[in-house]
């Protein structure tokens, strides 16, 4: 172990690996970028990278000079990334700057204090922790940005465009407007308005009807004395565990014997009931944490408990009712079994029950991915706006997924 | 003098607190119990009944009504047929109200006549029996309108039939067919195998990106925003991306990776065992991982720095720190979050529904319910099999609140 803390295998190694995963980085980047034929050399990446730590190591002059030799090595040499025949300088040139720069400016800052000779164990785990988190944020920011926009570009572009060179995901700007023909179809020939609204309006009811319900009972389990009350705090949890498959096939069959099956009013009046445990759940730990002398007082002074519950505990906690809120709409938004199985009449479809619809041979891909868009935006911009609410409705509800 | 003693039992406060927190809960409770509790009955009953989808709809009487026949020959007939092909239906009876203009010559003589209103009893329909009852009639007024009129005025049919779902018949059949064959095993593995690996990657990838994000910086609450997308987003929007992004055909995974010389020819990622099964995996842990890294990260900043300032001083590295400071304050959290995620991605459908739709040896418990209720039709078989993971789930919970609870308070 102490062999490997020798700077210059350090060094080599760290670098190797770094410069491997900036080439596959950036040749996935700049292929699903330009559409050209970019791919990693991971051979050469290795050995360029070796040769870069080991400079790195022993001085910061010499990993620029390097840097500068890799960059201008993917014009005519074998380097990190290895081109298709038909890629033009200019796109090779761009790429070899691309890679110095990342090299240089990222090599510098992991390898440190990571100098020729021996190393501590402290340099040593604080070069292999700067690699790893290097890596992390590629990696992550990668898998997550990825499919991401993949959805994004495939549901501005049309089909002959996708197969003939899938990895193109470069825009036609010139189209103009007719970029979003896509979007422009689903809302007028797929009805697509109506499902935003039914969407919104069914997720709204089911946010209302939830704290309806879960208001007076979170309060109940977490503030007043009765029998009963550790047994039904677990049981909260408990019809948490419940399956929502298990229960929608009962569910389904009493919905058709009684006619609200292909209706709203079913749709809404199932959903709280899937939410309520979840808002039973946040809620009574935060009214838990809440002071109980604040409420006392109002007992004192004469209020009954529901003008407490009303006046005191309910203004207390907005904050966690934005949470509940956010959350259970999130729930309901994006809520898919149970719209699939009881809706059927396209008038009244939801959103996701509407994207459900799209995935057809029938439909081209771009429409499907189009609605897909309009089903993720709404939510996310709702999350990006008040995502301090989220996360922390998220952290105190959801064990729920 | 008497002692003071502390009120012994419940006093008319406590009473009164009691029954003030059972009203709060009525609500609630009457609600759950309609919609969780009275379905896992119903589960139990009709999983030991041999229903399809079809008995859905009960047994009825189906009547068609038409003017036949012309000039002075002229019938209205009534054309009753049995709905069902496998139940009889006892005690049909016909009522129906003829139009102004529409005279009785001679009627059925099943029926009676009160005026401009008919009474049939027609006794018992075999199963996919057919009956007809014909009144001859004379016409006052244009045939097509009075014809049209006739059959605008729909007759009224009653009859009594055995509902499959309320009768006493009952059968073990479900259970061989779900226990019967490799198929049963097969289900288990594919279900253990997707959530015994989607729950541990969903933790150990949430562990690294908390290691990440744990440090402050500038932009981290844009990262982490980002990284909290899989979750947010809705299942179906994510599983078609990803459907679409691994097509064997026209996808850029497939493209990408013959580009660099991974493979030569297209790969169908979701349509091949056993790839497919990992594949839904993948997107399991992909999916989850923003949800354990929340937690783990909320616990991890509650954990005080002056441990690791101490740590420090003693010249302990960062892995030695990660390893014997941060791992240990997180086992609790993270054997809490394993249970819960193990318990939900048990009972996770929607994603392998729409990835796979449980082809390709993919299929787990959940999607077999709905595989054996609608795909197969056999409503009994998709009920015995969501009694089976109705077991299952108890015995987690049982686990759960035996070894977890007390240790984080929940």
């Amino acid at each position: 172990m102490s062999n490997l803390r020798k700077g210059t295998l350090t060094g080599a190694v760290l670098g190797a690996l770094w410069v491997m995963v900036l080439a596959v980085t950036v040749s996935v980047a700049l292929s699903f970028g330009t559409g050209e034929a970019l791919r990693p050399g991971i051979l050469w990446s290795l050995a360029w990278g070796a040769a870069l730590g080991l400079g790195t190591v022993f001085s910061p002059a010499i990993l620029i000079g390097l840097s500068v030799a890799m960059g201008l090595a993917h014009v005519v040499l074998p380097a990190p990334v290895l081109f298709g025949a038909e890629v033009g300088p200019v796109l090779r040139l761009a790429t070899g700057a691309i890679m110095a720069l990342a090299a240089w400016w990222s090599l510098r800052r992991i390898l440190d204090d990571v100098v020729p000779g021996d190393l501590t164990r402290h340099e040593f785990e604080a070069a292999v922790i700067r690699f790893l988190t290097g890596f992390g944020y590629v990696f992550f920011t990668a898998i997550v940005a990825i499919p991401f926009y993949v959805m994004v570009m495939t549901s501005l572009k049309n089909q002959s465009e996708l197969m003939q060179n899938p990895l193109d995901f470069g825009l036609d700007l010139s189209q103009g407007w007719h970029l979003f023909d896509s979007y422009y179809e689903l809302m007028t020939d797929f009805n697509f308005g109506s499902y935003l609204l039914t969407s919104f309006m069914v997720s709204v009811a089911t946010v209302f009807l939830t704290l309806l319900f879960s208001i007076p009972g979170a309060y109940a389990v977490a503030r007043l004395r009765f029998s009963g009350r550790a047994a039904f705090s677990r049981s909260i949890l408990l019809i948490y565990m419940v399956p929502m498959i298990v229960l929608a096939l009962p569910i389904y069959i009493a919905f058709s014997m009684t006619g609200l099956r292909n209706s709203i009013v079913g749709l809404v009046l199932i959903y709280p009931v899937t939410t309520i445990p979840v808002g039973l759940y946040m809620l009574q730990g935060y009214f838990r944490g809440l002071p109980a002398e604040v409420e006392e007082a109002g007992l004192m002074d004469g209020l009954s408990r529901l003008a407490v519950i009303w006046k005191i505990t309910l203004p207390l906690s907005l904050p966690a009712l934005a949470s509940v809120s956010l959350y259970v709409f999130m729930i309901a938004w994006n809520e898919f079994l149970l719209a699939f199985m009881l809706l059927d009449d396209p008038s009244k479809f939801t959103l996701t029950r509407g994207v459900a619809m799209l995935n057809s041979s029938e439909i081209p891909r771009q429409h499907l991915m189009a609605g897909s868009v309009i089903a993720t935006l709404p939510i996310m911009a709702i999350f990006l706006g008040l995502e301090r609410f989220m996360t922390k409705g998220l952290t105190a509800g959801s064990v729920k997924g | 003098m008497t002692d003071a003693v502390p009120p012994k039992g419940r006093g008319p406060l406590a009473r009164r607190e009691a029954r003030l927190a059972w009203g709060l809960l009525l609500p609630t409770l009457a609600i759950v119990s309609a919609v969780v509790i009275v379905p896992l009955l119903a589960i139990f009953w009709i999983s030991f009944k041999p229903i399809g989808l079809a008995d859905l709809r009960p047994p009825a009487p189906v009547v068609r009504e038409s003017l036949r026949g012309s000039d002075d020959d002229i019938r209205i007939q009534y054309r009753v047929r049995n709905s069902s092909r496998s139940e009889p239906i006892i005690g049909v009876t016909l009522s129906d109200t003829l139009p102004d203009g529409i005279a009785v010559v001679e009627a059925d003589p099943r029926c009676t006549l009160d005026g401009p209103s008919v009474f049939c009893d027609l006794g018992d329909l075999d199963a996919g029996g057919r009956d007809e009852v014909e009144f001859a009639v004379t016409l006052d007024g244009d045939e097509d309108t009075l014809g049209d009129a006739a059959e605008s005025s729909e007759p009224e049919m009653r009859g009594k039939a055995s509902n499959i779902l309320t009768n006493a018949e009952f059968t073990l059949d479900n259970f061989e067919r779900v226990f019967s064959g490799d198929e049963f095993l097969h289900v288990l593995w594919v279900t253990v195998f997707y959530t015994l690996f989607g729950t541990l990657g969903a933790l150990i990838v949430g562990l690294f990106a908390t290691m990440l994000l744990n440090s402050s910086f500038k932009g981290q609450g844009i990262l982490r925003g980002l990284y909290l997308f899989p979750y947010v987003a809705p299942v179906i929007a994510v599983a078609f991306t990803w459907i679409i992004l691994f097509d064997p055909f026209s996808g850029s995974a497939n493209a990408l990776l013959i580009r660099m010389g991974v493979t030569d020819s297209a790969i169908n990622f979701f349509g091949d065992r056993p790839l497919a099964l990992i594949m839904v995996t993948v997107f399991e842990v992909w999916r989850y991982f923003p949800l354990s890294f929340l937690f783990i990260l909320a616990r991890m900043q509650s954990i005080g720095d002056d441990m690791y300032e101490a740590a420090d001083m003693d010249g302990a590295s960062p892995f030695q720190k990660f390893w014997f400071l941060s791992l240990p304050q997180l086992l609790g959290i993270l054997s809490v979050l394993f249970l819960l995620r193990f318990i939900w991605t048990f009972n996770k459908f929607d994603d392998i529904f729409l990835l796979t739709g449980g082809n390709a040896g993919t299929r787990t418990l959940t999607v077999n319910v709905y595989e054996q209720a609608f795909a197969v039709s056999n409503i009994g078989a998709g009920a015995a099999v969501a009694v089976v993971i109705f077991v299952c789930l108890l015995i987690f919970s049982f686990l759960f609140f035996r070894f977890i609870s007390r240790e984080e308070g929940l």
